[in-house]
């Protein structure tokens, strides 16, 4: 495969991972918006969404069942963290933080234990490839983009044209006033919560068939969400689409022409970066 | 400050109150000296690991608990201190003493760069940029794999030359010498922290943690008082590092992950953050509970997970800072 070749392939490896990142950071972005909190057991919702999909697509067959199940799930384990840890101490930022680090262990840890160590597959639903004049490419992987647009959008709508995503912008923008005004703030912190897990799951279900549903997964996902909400703003869509494409495509053109690691360096410090940029950027919004 | 019985009394008073607290803190280095000649060889051992991790957990605590500023970065530091003085041992031969200041020197260096940067930012956002900053130093010990060893490490055993006391030679890897050695990289973090504390710029740095505005307002540059706590902090955690890397002829990448920045957060929160002893206290209890649960199960660190969870929710002043509010009030 000549250069040209390998730089397509590259941009269009960055542009999977890139939306499905995107469906990832934007649940966490979404949490971090609403709620004022940082859920560092984010990445573990997306390795859940990969695990149940993993075990409901083998006992059922249907990958497609596994899609839909996985964040039912995810979203239910999700509202009983939110009833039972966080609305307990309040969503102080610190504690909240100190709270999901617990939790990121003990998803992971419980997973190991049910789920085991190794690495397990799932076969794609179906299989196609769709011919590059260089290479053929997985039909799946578009398929999964594609998919992860259609969310992006689904949630677009949801939060610019639903009563419920109103309310979420009435809370991100000032919790007090939108209760005096009769916003449920306890219920759409819930929603906002499970709805952020739930966008993980799916992400995490979605590319089982791509790279396997492994118990630690989770971290790698929570990184990439973190850079992407400070590159990208807070609770905002276009930004988190478009921090996604551009560290999705930086992962997969330096991955492919230098090294996955050295990629992976890269995206840390183009986020250092942007904060020695921007420094209020991101704690003007969450700390006063 | 204003809390605290110490300022509401006279001098004289106040140097009185003070006597407990130095004597308790050398009673404790007292205990920890007699206790090698109690302890098996494996609890001699595991408390020697205490000991330099405790070390590590007192430079954090600086930060975290003493200037209010929450880093999830901290392996960094460590494992700066631990290449620094890993790497010059294993490819220069350089003698202990000078492979150890150099992973202090190196502690110093990676804060006061990290820092000049990150407190730019506070709260989440300085949360975010050490833990970015740390995955950086990590993926860049994997990424020079050749030379650093990557994932597997490299063993310094055979490479570093024995302790000299007078004629005699004795190995770093000799119980006796690794415990006495751990034991005094201990206490100079232990009382460091301690004298720190209760200086004058200590004080500062509690008026940052409770109200960096106000402190700000009344005229003091509390970036440069951060970035002071932040290179101690990143100074003694260099230390530790260095001072593990002798001690357990051993360096590693793993002690610049994620987890190795998590564990100093749940030591000193589980011991309390913002006294002396917790950091000790905790990384002690943590340690033996780990060492329990891994003899039971491959998922040990659930452990990690589940203490996290509860300290957040039930137990946020941790076992110091109880005994400090219900019993102790002089505690430092």
């Amino acid at each position: 495969m000549n250069i040209e070749g390998q730089f397509v392939l590259a941009v269009l490896e960055g542009l999977v991972s890139g939306l499905v990142l995107a469906l990832t950071a934007l649940g966490l972005s979404l949490v971090f918006g609403v709620m004022r909190i940082v859920n560092v057991a984010h990445g573990e919702f997306f390795m859940l969404g990969a695990v149940i999909a993993w075990y409901v697509s083998t006992a059922s067959g249907s990958f497609a069942l596994a899609v839909l199940a996985a964040p039912v799930l995810v979203g239910a384990i999700a509202l009983s963290i939110e009833r039972f840890v966080l609305r307990p101490i309040h969503y102080a930022p610190e504690a909240t933080i100190v709270a999901t680090i617990g939790l990121l262990y003990i998803l992971e840890q419980l997973v190991l234990i049910v789920f085991g160590p190794s690495p397990r597959p799932v076969a794609p639903p179906f299989y196609f490839r769709v011919d590059f004049p260089w290479f053929g490419y997985s039909g799946y992987k578009l398929v999964v983009a594609g998919l992860a647009a259609a969310l992006l959008a689904a949630t677009w709508l949801i939060i610019t044209r639903t009563r419920l995503g109103l309310y979420m912008r009435a809370t991100q923008q000032d919790r007090e006033m939108a209760q005096a005004f009769g916003v449920p703030v306890h219920r759409i912190y819930a929603a906002a919560f499970s709805l952020g897990a739930v966008l993980a799951a799916v992400a995490g279900a979605l590319v089982v068939p791509v790279r396997q549903a492994y118990y630690l997964m989770g971290l790698d996902a929570l990184l990439l969400s973190f850079m992407v909400v400070i590159i990208g703003g807070l609770g905002d869509l276009r930004g988190t689409l478009a921090a996604s494409l551009l560290i999705g495509l930086t992962d997969g053109v330096v991955s492919i022409f230098f090294s996955p690691t050295l990629a992976r360096i890269v995206a840390s410090l183009l986020v250092v970066l942007v904060l020695i940029a921007r420094p209020g950027g991101l704690s003007g919004e969450t700390t006063q | 400050m204003m809390e605290g019985p110490v300022a509401e009394l006279g001098p004289a008073a106040a140097e009185e109150r003070r006597r407990p607290v130095r004597a308790l803190h050398l009673a404790i280095l007292a205990a920890l000296l007699a206790a090698q000649f109690v302890a098996s060889p494996f609890q001699r051992s595991l408390l020697a690991r205490i000991m330099v991790l405790g070390a590590y957990a007192a430079g954090y605590n600086v930060l975290v608990g003493y200037t209010g500023l929450m880093s999830l970065g901290h392996a960094m530091f460590f494992a700066a201190g631990m290449y620094a003085t890993g790497l010059l041992t294993y490819y220069a031969g350089a003698g202990a003493a000078a492979a150890f200041a150099a992973g202090l020197a190196a502690g110093v260096v990676v804060s006061i760069v990290v820092g000049v940067i990150a407190l730019r930012t506070s709260g989440v956002a300085f949360l975010i940029v050490t833990l970015m900053f740390a995955q950086v130093f990590y993926l860049t010990a994997l990424y020079f794999n050749r030379i650093t060893g990557g994932d597997q490490g490299l063993i310094l055993a055979g490479r570093l030359a024995p302790l000299r006391l007078g004629s005699l030679e004795v190995p770093f890897t000799d119980p006796a010498v690794r415990y006495n050695l751990a034991l005094g990289v201990f206490a100079a973090c232990f009382l460091l922290t301690l004298w720190l504390v209760r200086s004058p710029v200590g004080r500062v740095l509690i008026a940052v943690r409770e109200n960096e505005e106000r402190t700000r307002m009344l005229g003091y540059n509390t970036f440069a008082y951060k970035l002071v706590a932040l290179v101690v902090s990143g100074g003694l955690s260099g230390m530790a590092g260095g001072g593990y890397t002798l001690l357990f002829s051993y360096l590693g990448a793993s002690f610049a992950s994620v987890l190795f920045s998590i564990y100093p957060l749940l030591w000193t929160l589980l011991g309390g953050a913002g006294t002396t002893i917790g950091p000790l206290v905790g990384t002690a209890v943590m340690t033996y509970l780990l060492d329990l649960a891994s003899g039971v199960t491959d998922s040990y660190l659930i452990v990690v997970g589940v203490a996290l969870v509860l300290i957040a929710i039930r137990f946020p002043a941790g076992i110091m800072g109880t005994i400090r509010a219900r019993w102790a009030r002089w505690l430092p």
